[in-house]
Order: C-alpha cells, then sequence, then structure tokens
C-alpha cells in the first residue's frame, strides 16, 4: 500500500499541471513543424520536447521519480538498449553520413 | 504466494515495470526499421502527400489527456472515491476509443488515396508500426473498460489500488510509445 | 472440512520416489507447481532434442561419402534447418528453463516462482510452438531457409510453400511463452529470495538464470519484429525486405543477429552457471573468485548485445564497421576466458570427487574452450573470410553448443536428479555414458575443424570426391552414430533408477546451496520452514586454501541452515492448480494454426485466448488468499 494522500505530487491538481503542460509541448512541437524558420533547428528542438514529454510522463504519471531506484534502473536500461540499437542501426544503413 | 518481497516492490509491479522495459526493445526496433527506410520509397503515395498533421495532433492530445484521466482514475481508487473511479476509468478507456477511432480513420483515408498495406515501404513500415501501437491501446482499452464493468459493479475499491496503478503503468507506456512516435512519423522533416 | 494435523499431513510431501508427481494427467495439465513443469519441460526438450540428434544423423548419413544421395537436395535443407531450429528452440531453451525452473526456487528457498500461473502457461505455448513446427513434416512442408531464415530467399518468391510460415508461426508462438518466462524468473529471483540472501550470497546457477532473463527480455524483442516483418512480406505484401521497393534485405540479417548473438549467451551462460556450482561442490571448495564470475557473466550479456554483425562480416559492410565488431568480439572474449580460469582455481588444491556430473563439468571447461579458441579465430574479419560458411564455423559452434551447453546440462541432469526424483543414478553407467558421448562428441566434430579449412561449404547436400573431405566426413558420420550407442548406458541408467534406484537423501553430494537442506524430491512447497540466510555457500563453512579465494567470504560462528523439518509447524498454503494457462495457449495456439490462411479460425482461437485470459483474470485467488 502507497502512502501517498496529502504530498504535493500526487494530487490531482498537480497531475492537471502536468497535463497542461504536456499540451503546451505538443502546440510547440507542431509550431515548431510550421514555422519555416526553424527548420534548420527542427530535429534537436522536436527531440527536446518529446525527451521532455516522455520524461514527465514516465517521472510523474508513472510516479518513476518517487519509486526506488529498482524500477528507474529496469525502465533505464531497456529504454538505453532500444535507444542504441536504434542509432547503431540508423548508423549501419547510413542515416548519419552526409 | 504473496506476502513480503525481498525489494519491498509487488510482484505484479515489478512484473509490469519488466515487461515495459522489454516493449522499449519491441518498439525500438519497429521504431528503428520506420527510421532507416524513411525516404527510400521507390514509389508513392508518399508521407507528405499523406500525413495529416492537424488532425493526428488532435487525437494524439486526445491520448495524452486519456493518461491525465488514468492518474485521475488511480487517485480516485486510492481514496476510496468511487464515483470519480467510476467516472476517470470510464473516461480513460473512452479517451483511448477515440484515439484508435481517429487511427482507423486515418488507415481507411490512406487506403483510398491509394496506400494499402502492401502499396510501398511507406505503407509498410508505417501500418505495421502504428498498427502495433495501436493494437496495444487497444489490448489498453479492453483491460481498462474491465476494470470500469467492476468498479460499476461495485466490486473495485481501495484494495484494489495495486491492479489500476499498474494497468495504469501499462496505459502511460502505450501513451508515451505514442509521444515519441507521433514526433518521428509526424513531424521529423 | 480438514483438522490443521489432516492438512499438515496432506502437505507432508513426498518421502518416497514419485510421490510428488504422483496423480493423473488432469494433475499434469493443471500443474502451476515449478516442480512439474520442470518435467514437463525437460521430458519435451530432451524428446526433441533426440528428434534434432536424428535430423543430425540422416545428414551425417547424407554426408559419409562424396556424392551421395541419400537425401536430394530438397529434403537435405529442410533437414539441417529442422535440426537446428530444433536444438536451438525446442531443446536447448526448453531444457533450460527445465533446468531454472526445478532449481531455481530451490536455490533462493522460495515455495515457486512468482507467477505460478503464468509458468504454466509458458510451457504449454511452447509445446504448442513444437508441435506446430512438426505439423509441418506429415505435410512434407519443413521450413528449409536454415534457422536464420535469411531474406530474400525465405520471402514468397523463392519460398512459396508453407515451409517458412511455419517456421514463423511456430517460433513467434514459442517466444511469447519465453518472454513471459524471462518476466517470471526476472521477478522471482529478484524477489522472493529468503531472508539473508543478498544478490552476493546467490547460488552462482541462480546468477546466470537472473542474466538470462534479463537477455531474454531484451533480445527476442527484435527477433519477435523480424518474424512479424517476414509474416507481412509473406502474407500481406508488404515490402520490409523487398529490394526492389528500396528495402534491404540486409535488414533482416540485422534483426536476426541483434537477436541471434544474445541468444548464444541466453544458451551457454546456464550451462556455465550449472558448472559454477558442480565444480565447487566436487573439489570440496566454495567458486574461485565469486564475485569475478558473476561480473563477467554480467559483461558478457552487456556486450552480447554489441558484436552482432560478426555474423555478417562477409556482408561487405565495410572495414570501418567490421572493425569495431571485431574489437567488442574480441574483448567479449576475456570475460568467458576469465570464467576458465576461476574454474580452474576452483578445482587447485580441492578435493576432487570424478562423479558423473564433475566429469561432464570438466568436459565443458576443455571443449568449451576449443569451441571458445575457434570462435576467437573468427572475430578476426580477415581470418573470417575463410572460414564463414565452411564447417569450420560448423565445427565452433558445436563445440561451444555442444561442448558446452549439452554437457553443462548432462553435468546438471546428473547432479539434480536424485533430488528431483529421490533416487540415485549409477555411477558406473554415468561414467559410460560420459566417456562415450565425449569421444562420439570429437569424433563427430573435431574432424570439421579440417574439412572446413580446406573450404567444405555449409549447409551444401554433398561434395565432391578427391578434395580430401572424405575421411573427415567418414569420421564424422561414425562419431555421429556413436552417440546412439551413447545413450544406451543414459537410458540403462534411467531405467535402473526408476526399478530399483537407491533412495538418495536429501544431500547425496555435500553440496552446499539451499536446495540441497530440502527432501528428495522435495515436498510441494519446497521448505517447510523458510531458510534464513547469512553466507555464500550456506551449507558450508568455506573452505579456502591458504593464499587462494577471498578471504572476506568467511564468517565465523554464523549458523548454517539446518535439513529442513519432515512437516511445516503450521499447513502451507500453495497456488491452486488451473486449466485456464492451457486455455489460453490452446487459443493461442488456434490462432497460430488459422494464420496459415483461415481468418475464421484465427477469431475463433482470439475468443478462446480472451475466454482463457478472462477466466485466468478472475479465477479465486489460492486458499488462503493472497
Amino acid at each position: 500500500m502507497h502512502e501517498h494522500s496529502g504530498e504535493p505530487h500526487t494530487s490531482n491538481r498537480f497531475y492537471v499541471a502536468i497535463a497542461v503542460i504536456l499540451a503546451v509541448l505538443t502546440a510547440m512541437e507542431v509550431m515548431v513543424f510550421y514555422v519555416e524558420a526553424l527548420r534548420p533547428i527542427l530535429v534537436p528542438l522536436l527531440m527536446l520536447m518529446m525527451a521532455a514529454k516522455f520524461a514527465l510522463v514516465v517521472m510523474f504519471f508513472m510516479h518513476l521519480k518517487f519509486d526506488g531506484p529498482l524500477l528507474t534502473g529496469i525502465f533505464s536500461w531497456g529504454l538505453f538498449i532500444a535507444v542504441a540499437i536504434i542509432v547503431a542501426l540508423m548508423a549501419l544503413f547510413g542515416k548519419f553520413s552526409a | 504466494m504473496e506476502g513480503p518481497t525481498s525489494t519491498g516492490i509487488p510482484h505484479r509491479k515489478l512484473a509490469m515495470w519488466t515487461f515495459i522495459g522489454s516493449e522499449c526493445m519491441l518498439f525500438g526496433t519497429l521504431i528503428a526499421t520506420y527510421m532507416i527506410y524513411r525516404g527510400r520509397n521507390l514509389v508513392g503515395p508518399y508521407p507528405d502527400e499523406l500525413l495529416n498533421i492537424p488532425f493526428i495532433t488532435v487525437t494524439t492530445f486526445v491520448l495524452l489527456m486519456s493518461s491525465l484521466m488514468m492518474v485521475l482514475a488511480l487517485s480516485a481508487v486510492q481514496r476510496g472515491d468511487a464515483k470519480g473511479t467510476r467516472i476517470w476509468l470510464f473516461m480513460t478507456p473512452l479517451f483511448g476509443l477515440i484515439f484508435l477511432g481517429g487511427q482507423y480513420y486515418e488507415f481507411n483515408h490512406f487506403v483510398h488515396e491509394g496506400l494499402p498495406l502492401s502499396k510501398n515501404l511507406f505503407s509498410s513500415t508505417f501500418f505495421v508500426l502504428t498498427g502495433t501501437h495501436g493494437a496495444h491501446v487497444a489490448g489498453g482499452v479492453l483491460w481498462l473498460g474491465t476494470l470500469w464493468l467492476r468498479a460499476m459493479g461495485g466490486k473495485l475499491d481501495a484494495r484494489h489500488t495495486e491492479t489500476v496503478e499498474i494497468a495504469g503503468l501499462y496505459w502511460h507506456f502505450v501513451d508515451v510509445v505514442w509521444i515519441v512516435l507521433f514526433t518521428l512519423i509526424y513531424l521529423l522533416v | 472440512m480438514a483438522t490443521a494435523e489432516a492438512m499438515a499431513r496432506d502437505h507432508g510431501g513426498a518421502d518416497h520416489a514419485g510421490g510428488t508427481y504422483a496423480g493423473g494427467l488432469w494433475s499434469w495439465i493443471t500443474t502451476v507447481d515449478h516442480k512439474r513443469i520442470a518435467i514437463l519441460y525437460f521430458v519435451t526438450g530432451f524428446l526433441f532434442f533426440l528428434i534434432a540428434g536424428i535430423e543430425g544423423q540422416l545428414l551425417r548419413v547424407q554426408l559419409a561419402r562424396p556424392d551421395n544421395r541419400f537425401l536430394d537436395p530438397d529434403l537435405y535443407n529442410q533437414l539441417f534447418t529442422m535440426h537446428g531450429t530444433t536444438m536451438v528452440f525446442f531443446a536447448g531453451m526448453p531444457l533450460i528453463v527445465a533446468f531454472f525452473n526445478f532449481v531455481v526456487p530451490l536455490q533462493i528457498g522460495a515455495r515457486d516462482v512468482a507467477f505460478p500461473r503464468l509458468n504454466a502457461f509458458s510451457y504449454w505455448i511452447f509445446l504448442f510452438g513444437g508441435l506446430f513446427m512438426y505439423a509441418s513434416v506429415p505435410l512434407r512442408a519443413m521450413p528449409d531457409g536454415g534457422w536464420f531464415a535469411y531474406m530474400p530467399l525465405t520471402n514468397i518468391e523463392y519460398s512459396p510453400g508453407l515451409g517458412m510460415d511455419f517456421y514463423v508461426l511456430a517460433l513467434l508462438a514459442s517466444g511469447v511463452g519465453t518472454i513471459a518466462g524471462g518476466v517470471n524468473f526476472f521477478v522471482t529471483i529478484l524477489n522472493m529470495r529468503a531472508p539473508g540472501m543478498t544478490f552476493m550470497r546467490m547460488p552462482l546457477f541462480t546468477w546466470m538464470a537472473l542474466i538470462v532473463s534479463i537477455l531474454i527480455l531484451l533480445a527476442f524483442p527484435p527477433f519477435t519484429v523480424g518474424l512479424v516483418f517476414m509474416m507481412f512480406d509473406r502474407m500481406f505484401g508488404t515490402h520490409f525486405f523487398d529490394a526492389a521497393a528500396g528495402a534491404d534485405p540486409v535488414l533482416w540479417q540485422h534483426l536476426f543477429w541483434v537477436f541471434g548473438h544474445p541468444e548464444v549467451y541466453i544458451l551457454i551462460l546456464p550451462a556455465l552457471g550449472i558448472v559454477s556450482d558442480v565444480i565447487p561442490a566436487f573439489s570440496r571448495k566454495s567458486l574461485f573468485g565469486y564475485p569475478v564470475v558473476v561480473f563477467s557473466g554480467v559483461l558478457i550479456a552487456f556486450l552480447g548485445f554489441g558484436v552482432w554483425v560478426h555474423h555478417m562480416f562477409s556482408v561487405g559492410l565495410g572495414p570501418v564497421v567490421n572493425a569495431v565488431f571485431s574489437g567488442a568480439t574480441m574483448l567479449i572474449a576475456i570475460p568467458t576466458g576469465i570464467k576458465i580460469f576461476n574454474w580452474i582455481a576452483t578445482m587447485w588444491g580441492g578435493q576432487i570427487r570424478f562423479t558423473t556430473p564433475m566429469l561432464f563439468a570438466i568436459g565443458l571447461v576443455a571443449m568449451f574452450t576449443i569451441g571458445g579458441l575457434s570462435g576467437v579465430m573468427h572475430s578476426s574479419p580477415p581470418s573470417d573470410l575463410q572460414q564463414t560458411d565452411t564447417y569450420f564455423v560448423v565445427a565452433h559452434f558445436h563445440y561451444v553448443l555442444f561442448g558446452g551447453l549439452i554437457f553443462g546440462l548432462f553435468s546438471g541432469f546428473y547432479y539434480w536428479f536424485p533430488k528431483a526424483t529421490g533416487r540415485l543414478l549409477s555411477e558406473r553407467l554415468g561414467k559410460a555414458h560420459f566417456w562415450l558421448t565425449f569421444v562420439a562428441f570429437n569424433l563427430t566434430f573435431f574432424p570439421m575443424h579440417f574439412s572446413g579449412l580446406l573450404g567444405q561449404p555449409r549447409r551444401t547436400f554433398t561434395y565432391a570426391s578427391g578434395l580430401g573431405l572424405d575421411l573427415f566426413n567418414l569420421l564424422s558420420t561414425i562419431g555421429a552414430f556413436l552417440f546412439t550407442v551413447a545413450f544406451v548406458p543414459l537410458l540403462l541408467n534411467l531405467w535402473r533408477a526408476w526399478r530399483r534406484g537407491e533412495a538418495a537423501g536429501p544431500n547425496p553430494w555435500d553440496a552446499p546451496t539451499l536446495e540441497w537442506t530440502t527432501a528428495s524430491p522435495p515436498p510441494h512447497y519446497n521448505f517447510a520452514v523458510v531458510p534464513k540466510v547469512d553466507r555464500r555457500d550456506p551449507l558450508w563453512h568455506p573452505y579456502v586454501a591458504p593464499g587462494l579465494g577471498w578471504a572476506g567470504e568467511l564468517e565465523p560462528g554464523g549458523a548454517s541452515p539446518r535439513l529442513q523439518p519432515d512437516h511445516p509447524p503450521a499447513p502451507v498454503h500453495m497456488p491452486d492448480p488451473s486449466y485456464w494457462p492451457l486455455v489460453m495457449a490452446f487459443g493461442m495456439g488456434l490462432m497460430t494454426v488459422g494464420a496459415l490462411g483461415s481468418l475464421a479460425l484465427v477469431l475463433c482461437g482470439l475468443a478462446v485466448t480472451l475466454v482463457g485470459l478472462f477466466g485466468w483474470a478472475f479465477e479465486p485467488p489460492e486458499r488462503g488468499g493472497h
């Protein structure tokens, strides 16, 4: 059983705040897509915002920030190897060469 | 069989996080394939002709909000708020269904625009990647719908927080995968 | 209502061989007991091993002399595909899971695994997958693209029959069970250790089980994805591997080997774990350098994800790519080699007993070293370019897989057989089995180093005379049939144990880990009293020769767990048997069959699967409740 009530990170208001941030980030992502002037930095900007949304959901909605390090380790390792494979395969298929 | 666990984490919660770690590899491989094959189509229709960003932005928003509803549902169960539990356990899969409806509409639209599953590289990678995600959403809708029915029958209370929490972990993960897919498929130019 | 005393008697467990495993067919179908599930896995896996062995012998008949026509090329291709696929997926993995199932809960002081019904489900879906694969035999549609199933050969254009569909679907089905097993053992080992059993006090075999579970969870998904791509290309006309559509068939190789290389570590680490328990037991000496052996296992698993391209050195990926993966491959030889030194150092200065398990373990150390040496030779791309696709590679992987995995499994079999059955096996017959196997194995596979370096290609149904290959092939074929002779003492031994085997008692080997505190076979609740652990090798006061070993292990004065009492002080609640895992696996089996071409059957199977899922989810909690 969790001891949950009363902590600031578990109030409904907190969750709604996170949801608002997620919505704003999504809107920003779409805006970046439509603004031509940002094209040169589109990819890094999008990656950043995507990562931010990802982290917010995992840390707060999935409560990982407040659970023990074991669960973070399990998730992080899965994520790390997955990203490494994505990057390695993309490199092997020439996606990072000019 | 359940009693104190060596890590202090309940079996099913540990199992769900472990499964999620494994699913990272599943979606990672699908995403890697999509990224490798981007831009290699020899015949159209091509992605930029078909992808409807405003439409998918709306469905993306719907799915994101469903995660909020899921957290509110868990919060309600933990507080013993039966009414809140029923409302949010209804809304979450409902929003999931709306998302799936959007996916179905999009798939249908693509097919009518000349992109059946077997058309080209984009059709192959797009439909299998988003289809796998959609299948996961559908499974989640089924799971949450079942929980909602149990709540309606008065069988879900504060003793069942673990069940709702674990369903929530699954649901949030499916949302998080979409966060990645939305950016990589629709916005990456 | 049963009285507490009567229930204690009920749960009193077996005090004679067969008691724990008595009960009719229904009790086996609905069992969720890890020990029974282990028996199911073992018997099934062993039967597939024999079948795959016969397939290998048929191949060897064909290759006994040049220009032979015992098998035509098509049948030859089907047989080597079935031989490899069966050995890896339907013999090797289930036998490993059999050992995980039986041994791990006992070694950590647990009463079962974390998810007993999921455990049963894993077995049933594996069985369906295996049966489905072999349904291709009477239909004369065995897959024929090799166990590695390279594209584009295996696409619908070049493999138009049902063969590769059997391959894809059987492996997808049984793969679900494997991944479920990975979750199950991972949670079990993390969460169900006896009080005081920290990670660094776990037996080595359990450590390897933990590492292998992680490998399964991370390596199987890419294979699942690749198989799905193959299925979609074959059945729905997608273009994942279609060069004409802009795709790259080499992607299949990448996806396969990103899985395939960790898979070979999944296959070998359990065997290395077994000998890491067996060698200390029969040297009367704790494992030398326990932390190093653990850490090397972790390192092998981690590095194992970074070497897959060494299966693709001849694909033409370029010198930079080849060099990177070559370096990583050489690196991985280090932790592997370290284990060898640790085993030797364990034996050094120990009181060695050359029992059958010990013979197989020492055999593994020697044979696996040979296999490792040829492996390191492959790690250099220029060298590999001559060796790849020749019998030199066949020699390598049979030395590591047979000389490694199979020898390790035999070692574990002889070691834990008394625990599982309560009977002793004959040492005489065991030694006969070992020596005959050892000779048969080396006679079969050592000549392949030579025929390989002379250029005999793999996966080719015949060879011409006058190339210098004749004698080597003949020797291999003789060796292959010597295996049949080697089985005779094993079968006689089993028969003898069944009829008049001596009672084994709890600890016939005077071994140091927790499974040896229970009766043989253990009662269905395993431990009457949950043991408390305060050291590694809890049943021993570790003997460490001066100057060797890790002095930090010595913990003077601690009490080691005694033998388990005959009966638990209070009734022990174990999970009830259940048929839902079988129902769900059956539903998935129907879907698998339906995928061959009947949507109706797929939907029917889905319905049964969902019924099974809901039945399982809503099954009343076991006696005593959560």
